[in-house]
């Protein structure tokens, strides 16, 4: 071990609408920090490299791989997880349509695809089916074959109640 | 094997000013840190083996895109969703808003930088072939003043850039003189998304009377950096487009880019596709 060794750094930010302090090093995965200090362990740990987007959580609104981001970097920011989506016990409609459709099989792709889709229909409400397979493209499923999912973005954007 | 984090350091200066004398008083000891796409995928690996870093995400001063009459510049933390965004580089810089598109998936694009894409130096880079096209530069900023550089001078060699250990790259600038250009923009990957190159080809030209006026090739992914294929480009100038110049072209270009076999394609296919892609390109051009 080298004698330069840096010491934990703590960061205030919001998670879920709840301020959160976190203690990490600065450049421990934000992944990490949410599953092991928040125990908010529905953030999924595909690939760990920015190649299957289960890790996926919004940041200041902003859809990102947790899994490249150090924890460092959300100081101050509000972070929103799958935990984060639903209202109470009222599912969003994304959630309800996975559900409906058959969208989720082993479920390890789901909340990161739940995160993209929410990004997806916050920017664009009406997507066309080439915006709903960009939307995704980042989200790997080695379950679905992706119809269903598909399917599950389109049932979502037809009911009334979508908010992100 | 995953790394020990005690073995490395992670800092935010609080303003561009503390970062710059932060790598001034320590030449080669700290080295920026911007979306984390790539340094965070070789953190996680092992892999990687420089141990200090500065945080400049949050630095203002490298955001946003200006645009004034003669150049448009862009803050080194410029993410491939702000290009693909933003007005006048969707009018007068399509081959770059075309490279964000295809580079990674969105929650990379929204992470993923064009400073990083630049500094980070891989040959298969999806934005560099564009920023040659439009003959973009680099503003390159130290305690010791700043410098322009054309972009084309910054790559040396494999991972080697023209750009010293005090210096941070703070913005690219790219001249407004070629919204007129048509233009040509082919990523050949595994897949759509989320794929690194095996060829990238962005292209640009002029036609004036039948004949190709101004022409710019450049490629990522067949040689040890990006590339503009200058030797190509005098020999098509002033040509026609029929099918000895198309000819004489893909076998020039062949001889100017140098392609390896690797874990995601070999030198051969790449000759071949990039020769075609060229000669897809010309087809285009004359029927524009």
């Amino acid at each position: 071990m080298s004698t330069e060794t840096t010491s934990k750094v703590n960061v205030t930010c919001t998670v879920n609408g709840q301020s959160c302090m976190l203690t990490a090093h600065p450049l421990a995965r934000l992944l990490d920090v949410l599953r092991e200090q928040l125990r908010l362990t529905g953030t999924k740990e595909g690939c760990g490299e920015g190649e299957c987007g289960a890790c996926s959580v919004l940041v200041d609104g902003v859809l990102v791989n947790s899994c490249l981001v150090p924890v460092l970097q959300v100081a101050g920011a509000e972070i929103k997880t799958i935990e984060g989506i639903a209202d109470g016990v009222q599912l969003h409609a994304v959630q309800q349509a996975f559900i409906e459709t058959g969208g989720a099989q082993c479920g390890i792709c789901t909340p990161g695809m739940v995160l993209a889709a929410v990004n997806l229909l916050a920017q664009t409400p009406q997507p066309t089916e080439a915006d709903i397979r960009n939307g995704l493209a980042g989200n790997l499923c080695r379950c679905t074959g992706y119809m269903k999912i598909f399917d599950a973005v389109v049932r979502a954007c037809q009911r009334a109640d979508i908010k992100s | 094997m995953r790394a020990y984090l005690p073995d490395y350091e992670l800092r935010a200066p609080r303003s561009l000013t503390d970062a710059l004398a932060l790598l001034a008083r320590e030449p080669g000891g700290w080295r920026a840190f911007a979306g984390g796409t790539d340094l965070m995928v070789l953190l996680e690996a092992g892999l990687l083996t420089h141990r200090k870093f500065l945080s400049i995400w949050h630095l203002p001063e490298l955001k946003g895109i200006e645009v004034a009459n003669d150049h448009v510049t862009l803050g080194a933390l410029t993410t491939y969703t702000e290009v693909q965004r933003d007005e006048t580089m969707r009018r007068e810089f399509p081959l770059l808003g075309a490279a964000a598109r295809e580079t990674g998936g969105i929650a990379i694009q929204n992470r993923g930088t064009l400073g990083g894409n630049i500094v980070n130096a891989s040959p298969a880079a999806d934005s560099p072939p564009a920023l040659l096209v439009y003959d973009a530069e680099l503003e390159l900023v130290s305690t010791r003043g700043t410098r322009l550089l054309p972009y084309r001078e910054f790559h040396t060699g494999y991972k080697q850039m023209n750009m010293q250990s005090d210096e941070l790259l703070t913005r690219i600038r790219l001249p407004r003189t070629t919204g007129d250009l048509k233009t040509y923009y082919r990523k050949v990957g595994t897949r759509k998304a989320q794929a690194i190159s095996k060829v990238c080809f962005a292209a640009g030209a002029r036609m004036n009377d039948g004949r190709i006026a101004d022409v710019r090739l450049a490629l990522g992914s067949v040689a040890p950096t990006v590339v503009r294929c200058t030797q190509t480009e005098e020999l098509l100038r002033n040509q026609t487009i029929d099918e000895a110049t198309t000819k004489a072209a893909r076998e020039m270009l062949m001889t100017e880019i140098t392609p390896i076999d690797d874990m995601r394609s070999t030198a051969d296919y790449r000759l071949n596709v990039a020769a075609n892609l060229l000669a897809d390109f010309l087809r285009q051009l004359k029927h524009t």
